[in-house]
């Protein structure tokens, strides 16, 4: 009986046709997940400890040059030990540590086994160069152009960061926060190298 | 007498480059553009490493930097444009205040048209469907529905109801 009420042509119909509902839902479902990709995508780094690190290129700026190029790429560089620093002038940690990476660079650089690329995070070109300059920086140095290789390791970063790849291209270790002394960088790098 | 010429002409051609070459360096050279100049292209970029806080706002020293760097270029004679897109090339399409229609940003200017349209819809079909059940009688208990199939329901219920009593 009260199927026949429901049934009854008298009743009027409510609601959008099945369609249209279909539509609606799948519309909001996409939209959610969209919303939730992103949201998820904003909290986490590409990759992390134990993970490939994709290739990237660091243009660098006018004064620096690597192996004869003003551009290095992470490939370009398999088989060695690769700290990547991220760095700004407006960051006033990384004015502490800027003295002890270019010690370490120093240490390191007659080997040939580890190479430093110092990557200038969201800064101002002039600003950056008087930091180098500054601090005597010599290893290859470059800016984050699109801020397209930070998002890589942390899409949060907190600066300064160091990332450490080993010769595979597989990331060991992160530092957040600028390295305490010479001492700790040369501890996070040494296990990485064969023969020491 | 003849050298005395010559060297009174190339004296006076030196002397007329001399004073028309730093004439022209400084005709390039823009005034310097006033706060509101710069103000007017940072508000529409957002400071690369705040949260949501647009540059001709943000306090920083690093966005003080920036805004004297725009200062710079439109004293260089750069248009807005080319302003912004240095920040873009640089510091990525999120210093935007206003994202490219591209990528997945063209649903921001899609969705919410959209959804306002698909809200006029179903209110307009809402009230519509408001209007007819008020516009029409009310016959029994489910108003619309057949008297005659109400009546058969009602009788059968009342039937029910005096066979548990």
């Amino acid at each position: 009986m009260e199927q026949n009420l429901a049934n009854s042509p008298d009743v009027p119909r409510r609601g959008a046709p099945l369609w249209v509902q279909i539509l609606v839902w799948v519309g909001l479902i996409a939209l959610l997940v969209l919303l939730g990709l992103g949201l998820f995508r904003a909290q986490h780094p590409i990759i992390s400890i134990g993970s490939k690190v994709p290739d990237f290129t660091l243009k660098l700026f006018d004064d620096y040059q690597y192996q004869h190029a003003n551009q290095t790429s992470l490939t370009s560089l398999h088989g060695k030990v690769v700290v990547v620093n991220f760095w700004a002038s407006w960051c006033v940690t990384c004015a502490d540590e800027a003295p002890d990476m270019e010690a370490a660079w120093h240490y390191y650089q007659p080997d040939g086994q580890v190479v430093f690329l110092g990557v200038d995070y969201t800064d101002v070109d002039s600003k950056a160069l008087d930091f180098l300059t500054k601090f005597e920086i010599t290893y290859p140095n470059g800016p984050d152009l699109g801020t397209r290789i930070t998002p890589i390791f942390n899409r949060n970063i907190a600066m300064p960061e160091t990332y450490i790849i080993d010769q595979q291209g597989i990331l060991r270790y992160k530092q957040i926060g600028p390295f305490p002394s010479l001492a700790e960088i040369r501890t996070a790098i040494d296990p990485l190298l064969s023969g020491r | 007498m003849k050298t005395k010429t010559l060297f009174d002409l190339v004296l006076c051609m030196l002397i007329f480059i001399l004073s028309v070459v730093p004439v022209a360096t400084v005709s390039a050279q823009q005034p310097t553009p006033s706060d509101d100049k710069v103000n007017a292209i940072a508000r529409q970029l957002y400071c690369p490493i705040c949260e949501n806080t647009p540059l001709d706002v943000c306090p920083t020293q690093a966005c003080h930097d920036w805004r004297e760097l725009i200062r710079q270029m439109l004293a260089d004679g750069k248009t807005p444009n080319e302003i912004k897109q240095y920040f873009v090339d640089h510091y990525g399409a999120r210093v935007l205040a206003e994202p490219p229609r591209a990528g997945l940003s063209w649903l921001i200017y899609v969705i919410p048209p959209l959804a306002f349209l698909i809200g006029v819809f179903l209110l307009f079909r809402a009230f519509r469907t408001w209007k007819q059940l008020r516009k029409e009688p009310a016959t029994g208990a489910v108003a619309g529905s057949d008297p005659a199939l109400v009546d058969e329901y009602a009788s059968r219920l009342e039937e029910e109801l005096r066979k548990r009593t």
